[in-house]
C-alpha cells in the first residue's frame, strides 16, 4: 500500500488547532495520531484541536501531559492524549500502563510518538510538525493504512 | 488521634503521619530511603510498579519515625486522584488492606486539595479566606479558598504547567531533572534582565496561565544561540537560564496580584513544587510588603508531593464525617469542582 500524504502551513496557533479540529472531526473510535516534532513545534496545540473535533466540551481545558503522562476526555469518543516526554525507554512506558490505551475504547493522541516505534500500531496517522518560523508551521499528515488512508481521503476532499 | 497519610499519584511514594489535625510525626518519600531499600541501586523514577515496591518501606518507615505501630493508627487517608491510574491504584489497594485489617476508616483524598492544604502543616498559618496558587510540574491554578473544603478556581494553565517549563528550558540547556533546581542554581551567576523573553498575560482580565510559548521562544533562542557560537555572543547560558526564570515569577506574580484585585483579598498562599523556587519566594515577600499582603510558603518538604498534607486533608474529611468505603475507585481526572463541600460551622 502506498503512502498519502499532504502538507498544511499554519501561520498561528489558531490555525493549527483549527486543523487538528478538522482531522480531529473525520477520527472514529480505534483511531491513533502520532504527533512527531520538536519541542514548541505545537503538538500539544494541534491535540488541543483534535479534542474539539472530537466533540470534548469547548470549557474544557485540553492542556500538556507531559508531566501526568497521560490526560482523559469525553468526547465523542473517549480521548486519550498520551505524552511519553518525560519517559526514559520502552519499560518506562509499560511500567507507566500507556501501552494499556491503544486497546481501549477510544481515540489516542500521542506525542513524541516516533519515540516508541515498539507501541505505534500502524495504522496510525502521522503528523509531523516543523517549526518554520516564530509562529509558522510546517504540518505533514500521512498514512500508510486503509483506515488511515480513508480519513486523510476524507479531510483532504472536505 | 493519629492519621496516616499515603500519596501515589504520581512520581513519588509518600507516606505521613498527623496527631489531631496538623501535628506532623513523620513525612516520608521513598527518595529519601532508597539507599536503605532492601533493593538498592538505581530506582527508576517513574512508574506504578515502583510505587508497588516503595509503598511498604515508605509506610514502615513512617511508622517508625513517628514511633508508632498500626494499631496506634485512628484512620488512613489516601489520594485518589488526580493522577495516573495505575499508580494511584497502588496507594488506594494498600489504604483498603490497613483500613480493613486494623478496623479503622478510611478517607479518598483529592490531591489538589492535599497541596491547597498543606501550608497548615507549618506553625504559621493563615486564616481564611485566601487566594492558594498551586504551582508545579503539573498544575498551574488559582484557587479562592473561603475554608476547609471550599475552594473556587479561578484561573489554570491552558497548555504546559510553569514546572514544565522548567523541566524543558532545563532539558534543552542540558541542564538535568528537576529542571526547576537546576535553573534555580544556573540563574544564580546570570543576568535576569539580559534577554527579554515574552510574559503572556493571556486577555487583561483572565486569571488563567500560558506558558507554551515562552517555553517555544526560549527554544527557539537557544537554537540561534548556539548557531551564532557560544564565543561569538556575550551571553551565557546562566543569563538564559535568569531570563527565563524572571519571565515565569513575573507572571505567576502578576496573577496573584490580579486574583487580589479582583477578589479584594490579600492573604495569599503558594504551595506545590516550584513554591521551593527562591527566586519566586523572594520576589512575593517583597511584593507582601510592597502591598500590604500575607503571603504564605510551605517549607520545600511540603511544597512537594507528601503524605503529611494528605493526612491533613484527610483530617478535615473525617471530622466532616466523609469516609471512602472499600469499593472506592481512583479517578484519573478529578477537578476541584467535583469534591464535596465541608459546610461552615
Amino acid at each position: 500500500m502506498n503512502d498519502i500524504s499532504f502538507t498544511s502551513y499554519t501561520a498561528s496557533a489558531d490555525e493549527t488547532i483549527s486543523l487538528g479540529r478538522k482531522l480531529g472531526a473525520a477520527l472514529k473510535t480505534g483511531d491513533v495520531v502520532a504527533l512527531v516534532g520538536e519541542l514548541g513545534s505545537g503538538k500539544t496545540c494541534f491535540a488541543k484541536g483534535l479534542g474539539l473535533g472530537l466533540g470534548v466540551a469547548s470549557d474544557t481545558v485540553i492542556n500538556s501531559p507531559s508531566f501526568s503522562l497521560v490526560n482523559e476526555y469525553e468526547g465523542r469518543y473517549p480521548f486519550y492524549h498520551i505524552d511519553g516526554y518525560r519517559l526514559e525507554n520502552l519499560l518506562e512506558f509499560l511500567s507507566a500502563g500507556l501501552d494499556h490505551y491503544f486497546n481501549m475504547e477510544g481515540v489516542v493522541a500521542m506525542e513524541w510518538a516516533d519515540r516508541w516505534p515498539e507501541i505505534l500500531p500502524d495504522y496510525n496517522i502521522r503528523v509531523e510538525l516543523m517549526i518554520e518560523g516564530e509562529v509558522n508551521r510546517k504540518i505533514t499528515l500521512t498514512a500508510n493504512h486503509p483506515r488511515a488512508i480513508e480519513i486523510l481521503e476524507e479531510i483532504k476532499n472536505a | 488521634m493519629n492519621i496516616l497519610g499515603i500519596d501515589t499519584s504520581c512520581d513519588d511514594t509518600s507516606a505521613g503521619i498527623i496527631a489531631d489535625g496538623r501535628l506532623v510525626l513523620s513525612n516520608v518519600v521513598h527518595s529519601q530511603i532508597r539507599i536503605h531499600s532492601p533493593y538498592g541501586g538505581v530506582v527508576p523514577e517513574l512508574a506504578s510498579r515502583e510505587h508497588l515496591r516503595n509503598i511498604m518501606p515508605v509506610v514502615r518507615e513512617a511508622l517508625l519515625r513517628a514511633h508508632l505501630e498500626f494499631p496506634d493508627l485512628d484512620a488512613v487517608s489516601v489520594t485518589v486522584g488526580p493522577g495516573l491510574v495505575g499508580s494511584l491504584l497502588v496507594g488506594l489497594y494498600y489504604a483498603k488492606a490497613i483500613a480493613y485489617t486494623h478496623g479503622i476508616p478510611m478517607i479518598g483524598v483529592n490531591h489538589l486539595e492535599g497541596h491547597i492544604l498543606s501550608i497548615f502543616l507549618e506553625e504559621t498559618s493563615p486564616s481564611f479566606p485566601f487566594i492558594a496558587l498551586t504551582v508545579s510540574g503539573g498544575h498551574t491554578s488559582l484557587y479562592h479558598v473561603t475554608g476547609y473544603g471550599q475552594y473556587t478556581q479561578l484561573g489554570q494553565t491552558l497548555d504546559d504547567a510553569a514546572g514544565e517549563a522548567f523541566d524543558k528550558v532545563s532539558k534543552i540547556l542540558g541542564l538535568g531533572y528537576p529542571g526547576g533546581v537546576a535553573i534555580e542554581r544556573q540563574a544564580l551567576s546570570g543576568c535576569k534582565d539580559r534577554i527579554n523573553f515574552p510574559r503572556v498575560y493571556l486577555s487583561n482580565d483572565s486569571l488563567n496561565f500560558s506558558f507554551s510559548g515562552l517555553k517555544t521562544a526560549v527554544a527557539l533562542y537557544i537554537k540561534k544561540w548556539r548557531e551564532d557560537g557560544i564565543e561569538n555572543n556575550n551571553i551565557t547560558q546562566a543569563d538564559i537560564a535568569a531570563s527565563f526564570q524572571e519571565s515565569v515569577v513575573d507572571v505567576l506574580v502578576r496573577k496573584v496580584m490580579m486574583a487580589r484585585d479582583k477578589t479584594g483579598i490579600s492573604t495569599i498562599v503558594i504551595a506545590g513544587g516550584v513554591a521551593c523556587n527562591r527566586a519566586l519566594r523572594e520576589r512575593l515577600f517583597r511584593e507582601a510588603e510592597a502591598h500590604d499582603l500575607r503571603v504564605y510558603i510551605p517549607s520545600p518538604q511540603y511544597c512537594t508531593d507528601n503524605g503529611a498534607m494528605i493526612a491533613l486533608a484527610g483530617y478535615q474529611r473525617y471530622l466532616a464525617g466523609e469516609f471512602a468505603d472499600l469499593a472506592t475507585d481512583v479517578r484519573s481526572k478529578y477537578p476541584i469542582k467535583d469534591l464535596p463541600l465541608i459546610e461552615a460551622c
